[in-house]
């Protein structure tokens, strides 16, 4: 039988892989680059240096705007991994149960919605019940959106454990919490944990939703970058955010090789 | 067989925390964009009437009822400014998911090719720009398309303009961070679409006589639609609302809605004009929406 080679690059292929990839990463190279440039004008290059990183350690505003955000994306991401856990629990292992329906549509809508929306109403809501504006809103607004998250990518994770090692720990007398603590809970928490970094990034990563419902004196970072950006690049703009991408990144790379040792064989989807 | 679900009970109880929260602080917030889009706008702070006091009973909310006034859809519907910037949404989403949809199936479908060693890898590769800020990933594109920048410096290094080129504030500019910030949002759900397709069916297509291309298009392409429908409705949606991108890449000539939603919230301090677009906005995404909401929850409870 003629085997069709399904594992073979063809050209084609590869050269669609190479291109996307450095479509991906050639912007985001040429920014960590340009975050070193001597020089002042952010287009010439003026031989490698730190002055930049520096003069953001000058930069007050900058620098409390970056503290505001890590709270922020902090304390809104460990309450979006509670509240986002317990819903994908109820969806992958409570059956049908009335308003179901509701309930899921509300988790899987602010993946998608546009932030204009969330960040409006979320607003409005605010207002109506005179909420002082700033840190905590912020970060119930952001626990809101990075919930939904996290309950997809732990749901995803829980439907692909094996329901029978539960089973098994209960008919050996486990109560069900502490079936779910001593053994549900360990095959999760890889997703668990991604689902709080995911949390904590895309919280990091918020301007228009923080923008809507930020007060004063709670200016959060991307605001800031914003309306820095706006003004003009500025050579700092290139050090904070390298910075941030090496965060993330530094992040990323930790949790996967985490999971690998841990020797978990994760099938868990894409966090998406 | 039926195993007895014996978590089923305690899971419920697991719900009522999240669905409370969801409930005060998705759903609820929707009811207040709709009465603020029914209400009058006001020299006030904030900036709006009538004043909905649910602590003062049913008669004032009833009386609350009979203030509400469809002047500010009456005001989209007139002024065209509002139009265009529903129909220019609308646009530069489909133009921009079709893109995405040119450029992500091949980068998806050369992922599946990989060996079972470096798929992975490539998934990672895929995955990280996506965890790494929306707003830097765009204003490393300002650094790209600036008058004096790279881009230009490039195309003149090789001679192929003479006079360095205006790329910000255009429309190719937007596409071009639109596509750029979306891409892992297209090639996960087509590598994952893909992913799972049994190999023996294209072996079988190839045995059958069908060449390379033909067994793609018969079969492979057939296969990966659940793919298609999932990344391009999870491009097309937040796109249609999309605000940094065109703010910051495309000229400020013409404006999508959530652009218009921004400018009259911050800019006009007009509340009710703003909830209004955003109702409009809802309005138009409520099809993509629950298309997108039955995809998800098919997808998460197959494996349930």
């Amino acid at each position: 039988m003629r085997r069709v080679s399904l594992n073979r690059l063809s050209a084609f292929n590869l050269t669609a892989l190479a291109a996307g990839l450095a479509f991906l990463y050639l912007p985001i190279a040429v920014l960590v680059i340009y975050s070193f440039n001597a020089s002042k004008l952010v287009t010439v290059w003026g031989g490698w240096s730190l002055r930049w990183y520096a003069g953001l350690l000058d930069d007050r505003a900058m620098l409390e705007a970056a503290w505001m955000s890590l709270r922020v994306a902090f304390v809104s991401a460990t309450a979006a991994t509670v509240l986002g856990t317990l819903a994908a629990v109820a969806l992958s292992r409570a059956g049908r149960f009335a308003g179901r329906t509701l309930f899921s549509g509300m988790l899987y809508a602010p993946l998608v919605l546009p932030e204009v929306i969330t960040g409006l109403a979320l607003l409005l809501l605010f207002v109506a019940l005179d909420a002082g504006r700033g840190f905590w809103t912020v970060t119930l607004a952001h626990t809101t959106l990075t919930m939904c998250f996290v309950a997809v990518v732990v749901q995803a994770r829980l439907g692909g454990i094996d329901r029978s090692l539960e089973e098994a720990a209960m008919d050996l007398g486990c109560a069900p919490a502490r079936a779910f603590i001593a053994v549900t809970l360990p095959l999760i928490a890889p997703a668990v944990a991604a689902g709080w970094m995911l949390a904590f990034t895309l919280s990091l990563d918020d301007l228009v939703i923080a923008s809507f419902t930020t007060g004063p004196g709670a200016t959060t970072l991307p605001i800031r970058i914003y309306s820095e950006v706006r003004l003009g690049i500025r050579p700092e703009i290139n050090a904070i955010c390298t910075l941030m991408i090496a965060l993330v990144s530094v992040a990323i790379v930790a949790a996967s090789l985490a999971t690998k040792w841990a020797g978990r064989r994760d099938d868990t989807p894409a966090p998406l | 067989m039926s195993r007895p679900r014996i978590f089923t009970r305690p899971a419920r109880l697991a719900a009522i925390l999240p669905y409370a929260w969801l409930l005060a602080l998705f759903l609820t917030p929707f009811l207040f964009i709709i009465r603020m889009s029914l209400s009058m706008t006001a020299v006030a702070q904030p900036p709006y009437a009538p004043v909905f006091d649910i602590t003062a009973g049913w008669s004032a909310v009833i009386e609350a009822l009979g203030q509400l006034s469809g002047d500010n859809f009456a005001l989209l519907i007139s002024d065209s400014l509002y139009l265009f910037a529903g129909l220019r949404s609308l646009t530069v989403a489909a133009v921009s998911t079709a893109l995405l949809l040119l450029i992500g199936y091949p980068v998806a479908y050369a992922m599946t090719r990989l060996s079972r060693r470096w798929q992975p890898i490539a998934l990672m590769l895929v995955v990280v720009p996506f965890w790494t800020s929306f707003l830097i990933r765009v204003y490393a594109w300002i650094n790209i398309l600036q008058k004096d920048g790279l881009l230009n410096g490039a195309l003149r290094a090789f001679h192929v303009i003479e006079t360095p080129l205006a790329w910000l504030a255009t429309d190719t500019a937007m596409y071009l961070g639109i596509v750029y910030s979306y891409l892992p949002f297209m090639i996960l759900p087509l590598y994952a679409a893909m992913e799972k397709m049994d190999a023996s069916l294209i072996e079988a297509a190839a045995d059958l006589g069908c060449s390379r291309l033909k067994a793609f298009w018969l079969v492979t392409l057939p296969l990966s639609r659940p793919g298609i429908g999932a990344g391009a409705l999870l491009c097309f949606i937040p796109v249609v609302g999309e605000f940094v991108i065109p703010d910051l890449l495309a000229g400020s000539d013409r404006l999508m809605i959530g652009q218009t939603v921004w400018l009259e919230f911050f800019t006009n301090r007009d509340w009710s004009v703003a909830s209004a677009m955003a109702v409009v906005l809802l309005v138009l995404l409520i099809g993509p929406l629950l298309m997108y909401e039955k995809m998800q929850r098919r997808a998460l409870e197959r494996g349930a």
